[in-house]
């Protein structure tokens, strides 16, 4: 990182000062297993991807009847980390690959919260593997897009044939993504902060007197 | 993309094998509320790193740049509540800084989705 002359410092947001603390983003790429979610994560990862791993306890949902005593399960599952650096708007997004399969929606909600949006990888072949993550997101108001991942060999479909078979709410996007392909791969994330950035001015509540300045940062 | 991977500091391979029990001395409830995404940084102050194999690999790595428990977890190759643990025993100690930033922002402000699509685009 070049080193700023003191006299730009003066015109220089604070948040645009290389010394300020990035802020963490959490970005979700859910999928069936097997969709791509790996690959993808590295394609765009400025670091080499990293399998985080985290062990889960769940009350059972079999109640034994042995007079109150809860079983527990614990279940270990693999993420897929990876982080892209904004390093101009001093913003970090994390990269979470996601377990696709129904025995982990335990665990969605922990990972689901305060995130920016997810990107639903669907592999054309088994494309109802991806119905668990679509559904979860849509009973959560998560902004999500669909990212088509075409497998040689595999049939071809048009987005909008992947829209209609996945039954989405209009306005949900369907792209086109190699997931080994950098760019295509930041291109899916782009549509994904934009669909997520339409969707907050739709639904944002009135505010009796809009603030004046652009800075939220502290 | 990769251009961070050549210059991370060396881990040694052993933690990977140690026990998360272990690790954590058999406690299992962190002493700070830790997330995946939650940052930390090395105290400059601090000079000579913490007693003990893993914390002194988490020191190191949280001296070149702040990281996430979620990179920490991966790095080390141990599951993310040990690692939430050790981390909170650092904060105690001094060693670390839980960065703050962004605390009370949200992922539904417009104003902060359009900065990170502008950041997207300038890659």
């Amino acid at each position: 990182m070049p080193v700023t002359p003191s006299s730009w410092t003066g015109s220089l947001k604070d948040s645009e000062n290389s010394d300020a603390p990035l802020t963490p983003w959490k970005i979700l790429i859910a999928g069936g297993f097997g969709a791509g979610k790996t690959t993808l994560v590295g394609a765009v990862s400025e670091i080499e991807p990293l399998l985080t791993e985290e062990i889960l306890t769940q009350a059972s949902i079999h109640t034994d009847s042995v007079h109150g005593v809860e079983a527990k399960t614990t279940t270990t599952v693999a993420l897929d980390f990876g982080r892209i650096t904004l390093a101009r708007q001093r913003m970090v997004l994390m990269l979470f690959g996601t377990p696709g399969q129904e025995r982990f929606w335990f665990m969605w909600p922990d990972l689901a919260k305060g995130a920016v949006g997810a990107i639903v990888l669907v592999d054309t072949r088994r494309i109802e593997d991806c119905f668990p993550a679509v559904e979860y997101f849509l009973s959560k108001e998560l902004p999500f897009v669909v990212a088509v991942n075409h497998f040689d060999g595999a049939d071809r479909y048009k987005p909008e044939e992947v829209h209609t078979a996945l039954d989405l709410p209009p306005g949900t996007p369907v792209v086109l993504c190699d997931a080994r392909d950098t760019t295509q791969g930041r291109d899916a994330l782009i549509t994904l902060v934009q669909h997520a950035h339409d969707l907050a001015i739709r639904n944002r509540r009135p505010v009796p007197c809009p603030p004046l300045s652009r800075s939220t940062h502290a | 993309m990769m251009t961070a991977s050549d210059q991370q500091p060396f881990i040694d391979a052993g933690i990977a094998d140690l026990r998360p029990y272990a690790i954590t001395q058999g406690r299992t409830v962190p002493t700070h509320e830790l997330d995946l995404i939650t940052l930390v940084r090395a105290r400059s102050s601090a000079h000579s790193p913490p007693q003990g194999l893993v914390e002194e690999a988490v020191f190191v790595l949280c001296r070149s740049e702040a990281r996430s428990i979620g990179e920490l977890s991966g790095r080390l190759r141990q599951p993310v509540h040990a690692v939430k643990i050790v981390v909170s025993d650092l904060i105690d100690q001094g060693f670390l800084i839980p960065s703050m930033a962004g605390e009370d922002e949200d992922a539904r402000n417009p104003i902060v989705l359009d900065r990170i699509l502008e950041g997207l685009r300038e890659l």
